[in-house]
């Protein structure tokens, strides 16, 4: 990946920080001085990963952008939990309005902030602007919102925090959900339990087909590689978006400690392709380091227990390791395999 | 009321909000015990002085690490290293090694010309330490550390005991050892060489000491009854070690016959190869799984030409020749004879079948018991004789360097707290910090580094040291290797990885707090922590 692996340490740049590292590589997480941009005392549920990947995405562009940034929220857990009336856990200036309008109202904060640095007599405007929202304000309601910021090209950083289900409101079903999860929408009940097979979409890969500049896939997991593609969005200008992999205790039925580990599982199996792309074109992948079985991984959900029962559902779970197996292979998670999807643009080669 | 349309309420922080409340289980910080340092029969801290080197402070890894054991430089050569055998790193690529990063350390040491610090206050009583072997330089060492005088009396003419006149140079080159030695020494300790103790009380009475510490060893070579022609030329182990110190090396012939499984063993037979025997043979009765020497030596010895006589007794030493009979392993293991003989050519026997202790210092002490041919010593290391304690190889125990010098410590602990009229009472352990508690996914992918050997010939012909050392680039990858295992080591992870923002970091070598105000007890801290230095605790309620 793009960041630099020092071999030579005891556990490399594995951990988040390392006392035998110089400073200036050591993470953004590992500094006392970090920015906290969500607070303590914030109300997300034991383990929350979202929370997590939120402070983990703001602190790093706070970093990126000498603290000139501006975040607007869409409705969703981390809205809920962040900003009760009159509190707020959010230690940046941020803005929310309606569910499916985070990327609209992003593009008038970054169109106000060039007004002002035009008067200002500036190129360029200071002020940063991110939007952020769950899987459901992005891949489903404010989808339409989100498509027209890229096309549009504004200069907006939008991130997904992709917990795989509507968790704010009671675990509903997103274009997001994967197949034969349980949710209070699919039920395991009936021929074919929990949510349908073949149905969903894959935002990051329509991102990339609006050739906006940049593109990434991250996970609390892996921080130091989330660090770096904050920091590299944020040293771009243009429409980009990163979808980082959330994992959700309450709406999977996971144990609250197991947040870090599920979210590691979902990229070891190649069920969650980490990787980066710049107009349309597959740049860089995050490499499969210990493969693991997508049972490792499904196992620890009560959301797949009807794939484990006394009688195991076998070929369903084969299908999720077909899945794994083509994620694999298209974006070459293994060895020196190379990508094989992508949206080449021959203006940007 | 000056607030905007349909604001009612001052804009608050999340701070007021104590989701502290919420948690059921508590993490705590906590320290484990690592396995190697469970496993070392010195006491060492081992991940302790590993922790220094890995930043490259090696002084004070080595001050560290001399707070139990002050020859590091030997038995980074000797020791059998217990600890790389218990090392949680051998389950995950292959064990750290410790063993090679102690002699860098003793190595620098020397090299630098590091020094023991002197006591700071004189108690103003003095111990008598018999034997300048490891056990008896431990306990001096330790015992001066803590103010008292101490007067070691050797029989020899050298100090060192077993590590001079039992371990060969190629394993222990003799300038490591004196310089070892000399640094003791330095610090206080007066040593009388060929000095016999003859009369223990008499001697402790005329020079009024206060306590006495014991560890001459065991030098008297085991003898078992064999028919040999009146010509036949039958050596035994202890005599042709001892005699390589001195002027006459033993004269053993072409071909020499060494008969034992132990290491002792192995060390005549190499030792015969380097004079220039065309052939060492061990005569063993048992198979090579069952010997007791250590595995890596028998294949040092058969890289270098030793050959191995598997399953066979002496049964006639003859002139130029013995005579051997075949033995088989019965259902228990045991050797039985087979009565199928065969002849060996041999210029000359030499018996390696243990070694015994010489206890005559020890007449007319009464209240001692003994056992096997050795003293019984207390938990304490203290005989039956009140102020008369004895440690090493003449007391019941493993034999070797390590042990050693792990009963001059203790036995130093000991002493002190009976000259103050107290009992030493060893710290609990802790909980060991076993593979499970660890979480390897964060350690890098790195291979031990091996030491260099001595190329093959100069191994059959000289008395080089056979092992090499590790440079400086090398010790400091090594020591990196080491996971820790059950102490913080300032990963940050914990600080990281808590979606509440509920650990506090104190700055480097403070480690960190648990903010209890806001953590909600989810356990991701305990799950990430690579090292296992957090602890799960259900709230009292």
């Amino acid at each position: 990946m793009g960041h630099q692996d020092v071999k030579f340490y005891q556990t490399g740049t594995f951990t988040v920080g390392n006392r035998l590292l110089p400073p200036e590589q050591r993470s953004v997480q590992s500094e006392i001085e970090r920015t906290n941009s969500l607070n303590c005392g914030h109300r997300a549920c034991q383990g929350c990963g979202e929370a997590l990947g939120a402070r983990y995405a703001i602190d790093a562009a706070m970093r990126a952008t000498n603290n000139q940034l501006v975040a607007v929220n869409a409705t969703g857990c981390l809205e809920v939990f962040s900003t009760p009336y009159p509190e707020t856990s959010w230690q940046i200036p941020w803005i929310h309005s309606l569910f499916g309008n985070a990327a609209a109202v992003a593009t008038g904060v970054a169109a106000a902030a060039k007004v002002r640095a035009r008067k200002a007599g500036q190129q360029l405007p200071e002020v940063r602007v991110i939007a952020q929202g769950g899987d459901g304000g992005t891949t489903d309601i404010g989808f339409g919102c989100l498509s027209g910021m890229f096309e549009r090209n504004d200069d907006v950083l939008y991130i997904c925090y992709d917990n795989q289900a509507y968790m704010n409101t009671g675990v509903q079903r997103s274009s997001a959900t994967p197949p034969a999860a349980r949710t209070a929408t699919t039920m395991p009940v009936g021929e074919h339990p929990g949510n349908d097979w073949g149905q969903g979409k894959n935002v990051p890969l329509i991102a990339m087909a609006h050739g906006i500049p940049y593109v990434a896939t991250a996970s609390v997991s892996d921080l130091r590689d989330l660090e770096y593609k904050v920091k590299k969005a944020m040293s771009m200008r243009g429409a980009r978006y990163i979808h980082i992999f959330v994992p959700c205790p309450l709406g999977w039925g996971s144990a609250s400690h197991d947040t870090i580990k599920l979210a590691r599982l979902a990229k070891e199996t190649g069920l969650f392709p980490v990787f980066e792309a710049e107009y349309g074109e597959v740049t860089n992948v995050s490499k499969i380091r210990q493969k693991q079985p997508v049972e490792a991984y499904l196992r620890l959900q009560r959301r797949f227990a009807h794939l484990f029962g006394k009688k195991p559902q076998v070929e369903l779970i084969a299908r999720f390791q077909a899945m794994a197996d083509q994620n694999i292979h298209k974006f070459g998670l293994l060895g020196n395999d190379k990508a094989v999807v992508g949206f080449p643009d021959s203006e940007h080669k | 009321m000056n607030k905007p349309f349909a604001i009612t309420l001052n804009v608050g922080s999340s701070l007021a909000n104590k989701t502290g409340t919420w948690r059921t289980f508590r993490p705590t910080y906590i320290k484990r015990l690592p396995p190697c340092n469970n496993a070392c029969p010195a006491g060492e801290d081992t991940q302790g002085w590993l922790y220094h080197a890995e930043s490259g402070d090696y002084e004070t890894a080595w001050r560290h690490l001399t707070q139990a054991n002050p020859m590091p430089a030997v038995m980074g050569r000797v020791c059998y290293h217990p600890c790389e055998g218990a090392c949680n790193r051998g389950q995950l690529d292959s064990a750290v090694g410790i063993n090679s990063v102690e002699r860098f350390l003793g190595d620098e040491a020397i090299k630098q010309g590091w020094k023991f610090e002197a006591p700071s206050k004189e108690t103003g009583k003095r111990i008598l330490v018999v034997g300048a072997g490891p056990s008896g330089l431990s306990a001096a060492y330790q015992l001066r550390r803590m103010g008292h005088q101490v007067v070691i009396f050797e029989a020899g003419p050298l100090a060192g005991g077993m590590m001079r006149f039992g371990i060969p140079k190629y394993r222990l080159p003799r300038e490591v050892l004196d310089s070892e030695v000399q640094r003791i020494i330095d610090m206080g300790v007066e040593m009388r060489l060929n000095t016999k103790v003859e009369d223990l009380l008499k001697t402790m009475k005329d020079e009024k000491f206060d306590a006495a510490f014991l560890a001459v060893g065991a030098h008297i070579a085991k003898r078992t009854a064999i028919p040999a022609a009146e010509s036949a030329k039958i050596l035994d182990a202890v005599a042709v070690l001892r005699s390589m110190e001195g002027e006459d090396k033993p004269m053993l012939g072409r071909r020499v016959v060494v008969y034992g499984g132990g290491n002792t063993a192995i060390d005549v037979a190499r030792t015969a190869k380097r004079l220039g025997a065309e052939e060492a043979i061990i005569v063993y009765r048992r198979t090579r799984d069952k010997m007791p020497a250590h595995d890596f030596e028998v294949e040092e010895a058969l890289q270098e030409g030793v050959m191995m006589r598997w399953l066979s007794t002496i049964k006639h030493v003859g002139e130029g020749a013995i005579q051997v009979e075949k033995m088989e392993l019965d259902e228990n293991g045991k050797p039985v004879p087979t009565g199928e003989f065969d002849t060996l050519e041999a210029d000359s026997v030499v018996l390696a079948l243990g070694q015994d202790v010489d206890l005559g210092l020890l007449n007319g002490v009464p209240d001692l018991t003994f056992q096997d041919g050795v003293v019984q010593v207390g938990d304490n290391m203290m005989t039956g004789y009140a102020g008369i304690f004895a440690g090493g190889d003449m007391v019941p125990s493993d034999r070797t360097v390590t042990v050693g010098i792990g009963h001059g410590k203790l036995a130093a602990r000991h002493i002190d707290a009976w000259l103050n009229g107290t009992t030493y009472v060893k710290p609990a352990k802790p909980e060991l910090a076993n593979f499970e508690k660890l979480n390897t996914w964060y350690y890098t992918d790195a291979d031990k580094t091996v030491r260099p050997m001595l190329d093959i010939i100069r191994r059959q012909s000289t008395f080089d040291e056979v092992q090499g050392g590790l440079n400086e680039d090398n010790a400091l990858f090594e020591a990196r290797r080491c996971l820790s295992c059950g102490n913080c080591f300032e990963c940050d992870n914990c600080y990281g990885v808590c979606p509440d923002n509920a650990v506090i970091k104190l700055g480097p070598g403070k480690g960190f707090e648990f903010n209890y105000d806001y953590c909600k007890g989810c356990g991701v801290c305990v799950e990430e922590c690579p090292c296992g230095a957090i602890k799960m605790e259900s709230e009292q309620t």
